[in-house]
């Protein structure tokens, strides 16, 4: 099992969506000379809930930014619902359009209220009609349970309800995939909570998730596979069970034994 | 006492509050006007002494204005001998007759007179732009930004400059002056300044090579020379390169060179906005999908042009001063009209010059502090919505 982690055998069968997500094939980058990314290969299905986790430097933030080319890649393919990334910056906008993230300072828009803030790229980009587009905004922001903060600006809300409007922008897109990158980092712990929460509801649900993220927890809970990435490299990639009962690979030892007093 | 609070502490290492501690009111000390007083004018024994002097100054300086403003002043009369304290007997403050008498030059210059109301129909049509647009709770602000962006300059050209086809007289702008070329070029220069200086910032920002070193090249060079100069070259040196048939009218060249020299300065402005942009603002619209425009429109630049109010409208009080520069090119600004009128054989007295000088520096006072003051007011209000 171990040994075969790329494959989608490990999909549970009612979440099975049978394309391939995202398929990432001999990718590297570097930044300037520093080699980041180092012959990464992963294959993520439809449906599937990958959580990556690593030390500080691994490249982990670096390869999820990637998969919407936040960050470019200077060799390797990357191929998200079937579009490769490319300089074409049609692709980028199509994949953009299908994958939505999520940061850990949030980004949201300091100058439109939480509902402007929703409704801003369904309008723009999906060209949705404004009334619909709340519509929308709405039904999300009632999925991460803040509905009623809708008027209010990112500055008047707690850390915790600013990831969650975070989130529910990003879901507006109604994305193929999320991307979470360490989405609970920045929050104070009485937060962490309500957003890990939402992200299990969301997981529930069959969303596509890569998540940065050393919430261990929540990758036991939610994750189909646990992604050890250790300089730039995948080390060692399983089912959350074993990878936390048999860590093979002597850093991931390491590093659950640092993390998991 | 200290002595108990240690026992107590000793004997029992857990502490369970059992009665809440409701809210009480702060030290008398700490409130009202004397308390602000203590608290901002006499903290310390310097600040004692700076208050003192201070009111002494401002005390001193504003008995001597309204003296001269107010007091002392000459409110009526037909020429010099009004203003004159040899045959008053007495001091003499401001000669507010010679500005009655003037101030139509002051305002219109030598704009023909049966044509002058083409003139106040310009300023009214000015205002109720300004307004529309400045006042943030009028109804339909986007035709407002139509109207003063689009049909404005459009009706203000063709009723200042004249129209035979539909029976208005054309005027030659030579025959301009006063508070109208003042107006003028500064709201050319203020209308025309921002959207080129947001182009060239971002163009200076761009990541393209030649976009980027055009950018740089302009405004580096515009900001290297000073205003004169431009208005020189645009004035005086144009000339001798164009044929004269295509050389456009002096005022409109001065304009021209007015609205490049601000349009370098705006763009160092928005540069400074843009830099204060984090790159998350950019990542977050990137990720949902927006393109370039888009992200610059609605995400940066109005983030961008709200941090930098301050700085915005700092340039523009600077280019409404800038605007008497024009006099060197021999245009008639308000300021080089009460140079002119203050000559004049017919009121020349000791305070002609001075009650000339005092008609300018209030102008400029009002409409600059006027500024200053709605800038204030849209920090104020965007600090109150805590957007940040």
């Amino acid at each position: 099992m171990a040994a075969d982690a790329n494959s989608g055998s490990l999909l549970k069968p009612g979440s099975l969506r049978t394309a391939t997500a995202v398929e990432l094939i001999d990718l590297n980058k570097w930044y300037g000379d520093f080699h980041v990314l180092r012959d990464i290969n992963l294959k993520v299905g439809g449906g599937e809930r990958i959580v990556i986790c690593g030390p500080s430097g691994s490249g982990k933030s670096t390869m999820i930014r990637c998969i919407n080319r936040l960050e470019e890649h200077q060799s390797g393919h990357i191929l998200v619902d079937g579009v490769e990334l490319t300089a074409d910056l049609k692709k980028i906008d199509e994949v953009r359009r299908e994958v939505g993230m999520v940061f850990q300072h949030f980004n949201l828009f300091p100058h439109l209220t939480v509902l402007e803030n929703c409704t801003l790229a369904p309008i723009w980009v999906r060209k949705m009609p404004k009334r619909e587009a709340e519509e929308v905004a709405l039904h999300y922001l009632k999925r991460v349970k803040i509905p009623e903060q809708a008027d209010k600006y990112p500055g008047q809300l707690s850390g915790g309800q600013q990831q969650r409007v975070a989130i529910a922008r990003a879901l507006c897109m109604n994305p193929k995939i999320m991307l979470f990158d360490e989405p609970t980092s920045a929050l104070d712990p009485e937060m962490v909570k309500e957003v890990l929460d939402t992200m299990v509801a969301l997981a529930h649900d069959g969303m596509t998730m890569l998540v940065v993220s050393h919430e261990m927890g929540f990758a036991r809970q939610v994750a189909n596979r646990i992604v050890f990435m250790d300089e730039g490299q995948i080390v060692e990639a399983n089912v959350p069970d074993e990878f936390f009962a048999h860590p093979q690979h002597e850093r991931t030892k390491l590093f659950l034994s640092q993390i998991l007093r | 006492m200290t002595m108990a609070e240690g026992e107590l502490a000793l004997a029992e290492p857990a502490f369970v509050r059992r009665t809440p501690i409701a809210p009480r009111p702060p030290p008398a000390a700490m409130t009202g006007a004397v308390a602000w007083l203590r608290a901002n004018l006499l903290s310390t024994p310097f600040n004692i002494a700076l208050t003192i002097l201070i009111t002494l100054l401002l005390a001193w300086a504003m008995t001597e204005i309204m003296k001269f403003l107010v007091l002392d002043a000459v409110w009526s009369g037909n020429d010099r001998d009004a203003c004159l304290e040899s045959v008053q007997h007495r001091v003499i403050g401001a000669c507010w007759p010679f500005v009655w008498e003037r101030l139509p030059y002051f305002i219109y210059g030598s704009y023909p007179i049966p044509l002058r109301w083409r003139v106040d129909v310009f300023f009214l049509l000015l205002a109720v732009g300004i307004v529309w647009l400045l006042w943030l709770k009028a109804p339909r602000r986007d035709l407002g930004a139509i109207y003063f962006f689009g049909v404005l300059p459009v009706m203000s050209f063709i009723l200042l400059t004249g129209w035979s086809a539909i029976g208005l007289e054309p005027v030659d702008s030579v025959l301009w002056g006063g508070v109208l070329v003042t107006i003028v070029v500064a709201s050319v220069g203020i209308v025309v300044s921002l959207p080129l200086g947001i182009i060239l910032a971002l163009g200076r920002r761009s990541r393209m090579p030649v976009v980027r070193s055009l950018s740089v090249i302009f405004i580096e060079f515009v900001r290297g020379v000073p205003l004169i100069t431009v208005l020189f070259m645009a004035g005086v040196m144009l000339p001798l390169f164009v044929p004269e048939q295509y050389s456009p009218d002096k005022l409109v060249r001065a304009l021209i060179g007015i609205a490049i020299f601000a349009s370098a300065y705006m763009a160092e402005v928005v540069r400074a906005g843009l830099q204060a942009i984090p790159r998350g603002q950019y990542e977050g619209a990137m990720a949902v999908g927006l393109g370039y425009a888009q992200l610059m429109r609605l995400i940066v630049l109005p983030q961008a042009l709200t941090v930098t109010i301050p700085n915005i409208v700092n340039t523009y009080i600077g280019l409404f001063k800038d605007t008497t520069l024009v006099f060197i090119v021999g245009i008639f600004d308000l300021l080089r009209t009460i140079e002119v009128a203050r000559i004049d054989p017919k009121w020349a007295t000791p305070v002609t010059s001075t009650t000339g000088y005092a008609v300018a520096a209030i102008f400029y006072l009002v409409f600059c502090y006027g500024m200053s003051r709605y800038a204030r007011a849209m920090e104020a209000r965007r600090a109150k919505s805590g957007r940040r």
